[in-house]
């Protein structure tokens, strides 16, 4: 299976809220916190490791492609 | 016929000599778009509407610009529809930029076969221009310049209205009393309401240019652009070669020297290139709010526009959803004050349309909740998100410059009758007519231009036949439909809707029959 990268939710604008409210009143540090536990809880759910090495290599290329 | 500098004439009423003060079925107060709007409507189905505003001029500034496809069917309905998309800037295609790059473009109507397209910019004194000309052709409404309601008196008998005038004051009863008089609403004041919710802390400058570059008919948005770092911008076109920049500027900003020409020009010549000339029309520096009134029925007084809910303009909400409020509340006071219905029928007015406040509330909040990252980590999440949007489709979704104004659909109002029949999409109790080409004799028209003003019984029936009758006088008459008619309304021979005089869908069957009909009228007059 490869990483689904077409939209695949009903309502990505609730999803947006929840994630920024999830943030709310955290610090910078905190943030980091609650974005690594994140990750790991969803690349658990997604189970296989192929597509999480996809999503893992796409999210590294767009970050180096942005200048600094 | 220029509309900026168009100055109204004060006249004497007959009222303002009256020995005891006259009662009127139906006072407006404000003659903006919403209250012009319900005006006409009102006028168009034989009430006499007397409307008061406290100036003597139309829309200062272009102001609202966007009017959407629903509020044109509704232009229709009074009279100005082709006036206002003849002159419109007709656009369907959106850029968005961050940084240097575009990251995706859509388009707003990917549907063809409308009569009108998703969204026409057009400067407010235009959309009122026509509005208040239409408004003067109709003997049953009458307008007056300069009158300022300065007390209310909200009894249960009547609305009694104190009116300072260039003659004194003078006072009437109405009926009915309807505030279209504005975010800042005097009558809501008057009475001691609040409008509330959340103002945001940004600030943004409106830059209206004339000028005649090659710019393409789209609407532009840019996140963090370099001639502006850090800051959002959006580019539109309106008519008269005039464009529209809305530049964030931040909380910091200081309004009065944002406005200067010094401070002004710059900015612009940045966004076109230092070649490109152009003349400052109009410039005006904004913050914005999200907020609307728990109540929008108090008794005999009705409140609609941003006198009862105010949104950021991301997503083009106000105006649009202001014209919608008039649409909803004209068809209830005609039937009330008629006889044809009670009371109970104008608190669905409260119902549906606050409601359809909230709607346009929560995307109005989220669009500026992500235009504008409030932490470290919403500007994070936002900036992330536009960088996978160039390549990941998914994340283009994501990406909120504006969630254009859709209108809202009243699925769980007590007005409709349930689908007992089962039907795959269609249009829903509850939601608006859509639009589709039909023809009659070999001519061809459009489905909404078909659809009267009162109560309309729409059937399906054999070789393509649509017949559209008015239940009020019954009247009917036959088209044959196209074939996106047929799939819009998920018609097979014997379907059957019913719509309500705002052209919302009131019920719907598989057949026709005479006595779930008029069952479902009197429901959709709240009986």
């Amino acid at each position: 299976m490869l990483l689904n990268t077409e939209s695949n939710m009903q309502d990505f604008d609730a999803f947006y809220e929840a994630l920024i409210e999830s943030h709310r009143d955290l610090t910078t540090a905190q943030s980091h916190e609650m974005n690594a536990k994140l990750v790991l809880l969803l690349a658990n759910h997604v189970g296989e490791l192929d597509v999480v090495r996809d999503a893992l290599r796409r999210a590294r290329e767009t970050v180096l492609a942005t200048k600094a | 016929m220029n509309y900026q500098t168009q100055e109204f004439t004060y006249s004497r009423s007959t009222d303002q000599r009256a020995a005891t003060p006259v009662r009127h079925p139906v006072v407006i107060v404000g003659a903006g778009p919403v209250g012009l709007a319900l005006a006409i409507d009102l006028a168009q189905r034989g009430q006499k509407v007397v409307v008061l505003d406290d100036d003597f001029r139309l829309s200062s500034g272009s102001r609202a610009i966007c009017f959407a496809k629903r509020t044109l069917e509704i232009f229709d309905t009074l009279g100005i529809g082709d006036q206002a998309v003849a002159k419109g800037v007709s656009w369907n295609v959106g850029k968005v930029f961050h940084r240097e790059a575009l990251v995706y473009q859509f388009n707003l109507l990917p549907e063809p076969a409308h009569k009108h397209p998703a969204f026409i910019n057009l400067q407010q004194y235009y959309a009122e221009g026509f509005l208040a000309e239409r408004a003067a052709q109709l003997p049953n409404i009458d307008l007056r310049w300069k009158n300022r309601v300065v007390a209310v008196d909200n009894a249960a008998s009547g609305t009694t209205l104190t009116i300072d005038t260039p003659d004194g004051e003078y006072t009437i009863i109405a009926d009915y009393c309807v505030a279209c008089d504005g975010s800042r609403s005097p009558i809501r004041k008057l009475i001691g309401e609040e409008s509330k919710g959340q103002v945001f802390k940004d600030r943004f400058l409106i830059a209206d240019v004339k000028m005649t570059a090659p710019f393409p008919t789209e609407r532009w948005f840019w996140f963090d652009p370099p001639f502006h770092p850090n800051q959002s911008v959006l580019l539109h076109k309106q008519p008269d070669d005039v464009w529209r920049i809305d530049f964030q500027l931040g909380w910091d900003a200081d309004p009065e020297e944002e406005k200067k020409p010094e401070r002004v020009i710059p900015r612009v010549q940045a966004l076109l290139g230092k070649d490109v000339e152009f003349e400052l029309e109009w410039v005006s520096v904004y913050t914005f709010a999200c907020t609307r009134m728990p109540k929008f029925r108090h008794g005999r007084l009705f409140f609609c526009g941003d006198s009862a809910h105010l949104v950021s303009p991301f997503g083009a909400r106000g105006a649009n959803s202001g014209i919608q409020d008039a649409n909803n509340l004209g068809w209830k006071l005609d039937a009330v004050l008629r006889g044809q219905a009670n009371e109970h029928l104008l608190d669905t007015y409260g119902a549906e349309r606050e409601y359809a406040a909230d709607e346009n509330i929560l995307n109005s909040t989220r669009s500026t909740d992500f235009i504008t990252p409030k932490s470290e980590i919403s500007r994070l999440f936002r900036d992330a998100a536009l960088s996978l949007a160039k390549d990941h489709a998914f994340a283009r979704r994501i990406v909120n410059s504006g969630r254009l104004s859709l209108p809202s659909s009243y699925l769980n109002s007590s007005l409709n009758t349930l689908d007992e029949d089962a039907f795959d999409g269609g249009v829903k109790p509850g939601a608006p007519a859509l639009d589709a080409p039909i023809s009659r004799n070999g001519v061809n028209t459009w489905f909404m231009s078909e659809l009267p003003p009162s109560f309309a019984c729409v059937v399906y029936k054999e070789n393509n036949t649509v017949e559209v009758s008015r239940m009020d006088t019954g009247a009917s008459q036959n088209f044959v439909a196209s074939t996106e008619w047929i799939s819009r309304y998920d018609a097979a021979p014997g379907t059957t809707y019913l719509f309500r005089p705002d052209h919302h869908v009131a019920a719907r069957w598989r057949a026709y029959d005479a006595s779930k009909i008029s069952n479902a009228v009197r429901r959709a007059l709240g009986q």
